[in-house]
């Protein structure tokens, strides 16, 4: 029982994180086709802002455990601040090429920012345990557990409502709609095409940096941080269904709970398992599980 | 077209014979870089046929790590060095597995068989980590190869017998590429990419024509693949097969410009060198040179390295 | 074809040589040797291991430049030759280091390379080296393989490889620990990670027979960073003891988990190269860990007062304002071992050494290093031993510095292997041998 509740939980730990990062992911790829490889360094970012801002603030005085508004303050800062100059120095002059050159520039842009970091921040890693530690552990299936890491579960429960909510209730979230099924099509109807990619693409990178910044605390935030997540939140998406929202909360939960059970039950297969789960997918639905509809045109 | 048919084969046939006499003078690195460079530059090819059908795959790192890995294997497990068993094994492996992958993947187009060609490669990947046999994240060595039964004593000697088979197969493998292209198949490249359906009413089978171009390019990959294993003589999933592998080898394709089956000789060049020396004097930020580096291309240079040449030596370029 | 042109490069190169040596005439004084030293410059490994390697190596290179290392080192120069350091990155990937210690040794035509911390750099170039022919000092990396695949000429390493980590953890945790009667292990998915696993389960199978390893055994990848589920399945583990291997980034990541997991209140934890975190996490390190720091450096030696030791802990504090980790002993290690054999080899020569020389110098070298006694003592005088030393981490709270307790330290000649045996076959023959 113990172990089930275990391997439950972690699997929903793990879950939500992938849910997090992989969530802005195919948030831009739905809307503007673009596979942005730089979402690693958005993620990386986040977790260097945070880091640091938890730091500076804790070196203040302020409480441990006031120490995590610093989260969103960095998640929100990186997603707006390179966010937007990625979108508006770069992408935006390149939405006539080729989408598959576009993804070549992300790519550029993920070894521009990687390097970065470096110039930035220094090669020494940086801690900001203090939330962490001031949420404590609790004990649940008979082990300690992490309270900081059973509130990523919140927060992303908290992300995906707000996802929903803002797609299907709001008017901003029907505009979204109709770009994601015909931009050519929207931007006849008089929609601002081009404001809706800059939205997405600061809210996409956000989210992408808020996975970061929620991570930071519970390890070292080191360079080369970004470039595990981008496979593991691609293969979420991939599994998912490319560009599917839906899709990215099912991915992160197939993906998250067969880690935890090889995990626990075969250590051995632990990595292998999230990838052989994406040539399963691949082989029989290769479009992804929730794959959204797509208008063909001739 | 006309202009480069005149010129292509004559030029290629040029350019093998300064690169033979080179390889006498060229010094030891310069020969490593080459020997990298040209085996870079094969699977460049193989990736330069898919983009003048309007296809980049994100994930050819799969068909160069198959090659690495085969050869590798060979190597360790059954002790066969020979580069005639070696290679061609390599290449046949590469094809074989791109025939198959080819039934699913040529119903895709633009972005989506760019992310499915890196889903597959990534499942190689995670395959390849968790192979202790394989050496995991360490990868092994690959034993000395031998040619036609020779196997050199001195390893400069090695060194110089692969440049001059390096030479060898990068011309014929052009060669190959630059006739399949003036062919009608070939042919049928741009105008698959431009219209599909146009191509379908004439009485040609798009999804055939490009799973043709697929397994070529496969080939391709794993052949470039194989050399690099024997010229680096040691394969690991990272350098070979993760997606920044198949980053850095679209990166190649686009430096170089679809202008020419020379093009990803030289452009692979370029690229060794720009990484070569960016590493050497800025070893904290050599990734930002190589960023910036394809910015830049992509921004001011998009018919590549090959579009600057043939402005400065005047030629026309063909058809772009 | 080829052959033709082989011969004609030989006979061309053969003869720019021989002016060359003519020009040169044989043992004259050299001024400058270039120096590449190698470790982790980006990546996550590079804070904790790759910078302190190089600061170790910058120090140590720059004060023999100067002549201010203390006796009986105090002369100036490598045989009077100022060395000109290169420090280059290891990250990448092993297929990546390899081109680039071409580079270095063809290209930019280094004297002498010192350096690597990764067990898989130094398995992919050991035949590469061999290949090149330049003298190769590994400082840091730790598999046995390096020696045990084949007989090396030009590879030395200054340290005591992962045999001697691992054989020195169980000795410590049978004897300090005698209720522990069963382990688990956490080690990363590669040579290093499987080669200590191993190493560590067969002694402690020949200390304590009937002692039982746990059948799930986590193998993460390397770099992984996050390890809550991991954590959560070594916490369920029946076991008494987890055994780890983990280092750099990955290391302090599963500290900081673990730790407000409650994971070491409930499990004896060993790791073996722990003695590299105590002074990064400070008070945040869990008391109690027993901590390797792969010898009798860092934290581990923090207190032993040699005239050599003295000048180092300070000399580093006051340039880099923080103490000497292990990897900064090992890189300072590995330079000075090159600095006795150039003078060494000068001294026989009579004048400035070429490779060859210095190497027969270094070959079987004994020497007095900045923490203790090395003795390149096996695989044909390549392989140095020293001796051993484990304990269990301990903040001391008065002066605000992690420090250790319960210090023991063992005999080289107990935790390595005698010359010409390989590990596993020596550990699973039952440790023959072994002086203690």
């Amino acid at each position: 029982m113990d172990l089930l509740i275990t391997i439950l939980l972690d699997g929903l730990e793990f879950s939500s994180y992938l849910f997090i990062v992989a969530v802005g992911l195919t948030l831009i790829f739905g809307v503007m086709k673009i596979l942005n490889v730089a979402h690693g360094s958005f993620y990386a970012w986040g977790a260097y802002a945070a880091a640091y801002l938890i730091g500076v603030v804790s070196n203040h005085g302020f409480t441990d455990l006031a120490t995590m508004a610093m989260i969103p303050v960095a998640a929100i800062g990186v997603g707006v601040v390179l966010g937007a100059i990625i979108e508006r120095t770069l992408l935006r002059h390149m939405y006539h090429l080729d989408e598959v050159i576009i993804v070549l520039a992300t790519f550029a842009t993920f070894l521009i920012l990687e390097d970065t970091i470096l110039l930035v921040f220094g090669v020494d890693p940086y801690f900001a345990y203090q939330p962490m530690a001031a949420l404590g552990n609790v004990e649940i299936g008979g082990i300690g557990r992490l309270v900081y890491g059973l509130s990523m579960i919140l927060l992303a429960l908290a992300v995906a409502v707000s996802l929903w909510f803002a797609l299907n209730r709001t008017r901003w979230g029907r505009l979204l709609k109709a770009v994601i099924h015909d931009r050519e099509m929207a931007s006849y109807l008089g929609i601002n095409v081009s404001r809706v990619y800059i939205v997405t693409f600061v809210i996409g990178a956000m989210l992408g940096a808020l996975g970061g910044a929620y991570v930071a605390p519970t390890v070292s935030v080191a360079p080369g941080f970004g470039v595990e997540v981008i496979v593991l939140s691609f293969a979420v998406v991939v599994i998912g269904g490319m560009g599917s929202i839906p899709g990215a909360l099912i991915g992160a939960m197939v993906v998250g709970m067969a880690r935890a059970i090889a995990v626990h039950q075969f250590p051995e297969l632990e990595l292998f398992v999230v990838y052989a789960v994406m040539a399963v997918v691949l082989v029989f639905r290769p479009e992804g599980l929730f794959a959204p509809a797509k208008a063909r045109k001739i | 077209m006309t202009a480069s048919r005149d010129w292509t084969i004559p030029g290629l046939t040029i350019g093998l014979v300064v690169m033979l006499v080179a390889g006498v003078v060229l010094p030891d690195w310069l020969l490593n870089i080459l020997n990298i460079s040209f085996s870079r530059a094969l699977a460049v090819l193989g990736l330069m046929v898919l983009w003048r059908t309007g296809l980049i795959s994100f994930g050819h790192a799969f068909y160069y790590g198959l090659g690495a890995y085969t050869v590798a294997i060979l190597g360790k497990e059954l002790g066969v060095s020979e580069i005639l068993v070696t290679v061609p094994a390599a290449m046949l492996v590469a094809s074989t597995v791109g025939f198959f992958l080819g039934f699913i993947i040529r119903r895709y187009r633009d972005i989506f068989f760019a992310m499915l060609s890196l889903a597959f490669s990534m499942v190689l990947y995670g395959i390849l980590v968790k192979t202790e046999a394989l050496g995991s994240t360490d990868g092994f060595s690959v034993p000395t190869p031998s040619f036609l039964g020779f196997g050199a004593e001195e390893a400069a000697d090695n060194k110089i017998v692969l440049y001059f088979v390096l030479c060898g197969i990068g011309y014929g493998a052009a060669l190959l590429v630059h006739r399949y292209l003036q062919s009608t198949l070939g042919n049928l490249s741009t105008a698959i990419r431009d219209n599909e359906i146009r191509v379908e009413y004439l009485g040609y089978s798009v999804a055939h024509a490009i799973h043709v171009k697929y397994v070529m390019s496969a080939a391709l990959a794993g052949l470039g693949g194989a050399i690099l294993a024997i010229s680096l003589s040691q394969v690991d999933p990272d350098s070979m097969v993760n997606w920044t592998i198949s980053g850095e080898l679209v990166f190649v394709t686009i430096l170089s410009g679809p202008g020419s089956v020379a093009a990803p000789f030289i452009g692979s060049v370029v690229f060794e060198l720009i990484r070569t020396y960016a590493f050497e004097w800025l070893p904290h930020a050599w990734q930002l040179i190589v960023g910036a580096t394809l910015l830049a291309i992509i921004f001011f240079l998009p018919g590549g390295v090959w579009s600057l040449l043939a402005r400065i030596f005047g030629r026309k370029e063909g058809e772009r | 074809m080829s052959k033709t042109w082989q011969t004609t490069k030989h006979v061309a190169l053969a003869a720019v040589a021989v002016s060359a040596v003519a020009l040169a005439g044989a043992a004259q004084a050299k001024e400058r040797i270039s120096i590449a030293v190698p470790s982790f410059l980006s990546g996550p490994a590079a804070g904790p291991f790759g910078v302190p390697s190089r600061n170790g190596a910058e120090l140590v290179i720059e004060s023999i430049n100067r002549g201010k290392l203390p006796a009986p080192y105090n002369t100036k120069g490598f045989a009077g030759a100022i060395a000109d350091p290169i420090y280059v990155d290891e990250s990448g990937g092993n297929t990546k280091q390899v081109a680039e210690y071409r580079n270095l040794v063809q290209k930019r035509n280094v004297d002498a390379v010192i350096g690597y911390i990764s067990s898989g750099s130094c398995a992919a170039l050991a035949p590469v080296v061999e290949e090149l022919k330049r003298l190769t000092i590994f400082t840091v990396c730790g598999t046995p393989r390096v020696f045990e695949e084949a007989s090396r000429t030009y590879i030395f390493r200054t340290m005591a490889h992962a045999t001697a980590d691992n054989v020195a953890a169980a000795h410590y945790v049978t004897t300090k620990f005698p209720e522990v009667n069963s382990y688990t292990g956490i080690n990363q998915n590669y040579a290093w990670g499987q080669d200590s696993w191993r190493d560590f389960n067969l002694t402690m199978q020949n200390l304590k027979p009937g002692s039982k390893a746990s059948a799930k055994l986590q193998f993460p990848k390397i770099f992984a960073g996050q390890y809550g589920s991991e954590i959560s399945a070594l916490s369920l583990d029946k076991s008494d003891l987890v055994h780890s291997s983990f280092w750099d980034g990955d290391l302090e990541s599963f500290i900081f988990q673990g730790a407000v997991r409650g994971l070491f209140k409930k499990k004896k934890v060993v790791f073996t190269v722990g003695g590299t975190a105590s002074y990064r996490l400070g008070k945040k390190m869990p008391d109690g860990i027993i901590l390797g720091a792969r010898g009798p450096y860092g934290v581990l030696v923090r207190d032993r007062k040699t005239a050599l030791n003295e000048w180092f802990i300070k000399a580093y504090k006051d340039r880099y304002g923080v103490f000497p980790s292990g990897p900064a002993y090992q890189y300072g290690q590995g330079v000075l071992a090159a600095k006795i054999a150039y003078d060494n080899a000068a001294k026989a020569a009579g004048g400035f050494p070429n490779q060859d020389q210095v190497m027969k110098a270094l070959t079987g070298l004994k020497f007095e290093s900045f923490s203790t006694n090395v003795d390149m003592a096996l695989a044909g005088g390549h392989q140095a031993i020293t001796e051993h030393v484990y304990g269990l981490s301990k903040y001391n709270a008065d002066t605000g510095e992690p420090g250790a307790s319960d210090v023991v330290f063992f005999k080289g000649t107990c935790v390595m292997p005698p010359d010409g045996v390989k590990s596993v076959d020596w550990i699973k023959g039952g440790m023959k041998g072994a002086k203690c």
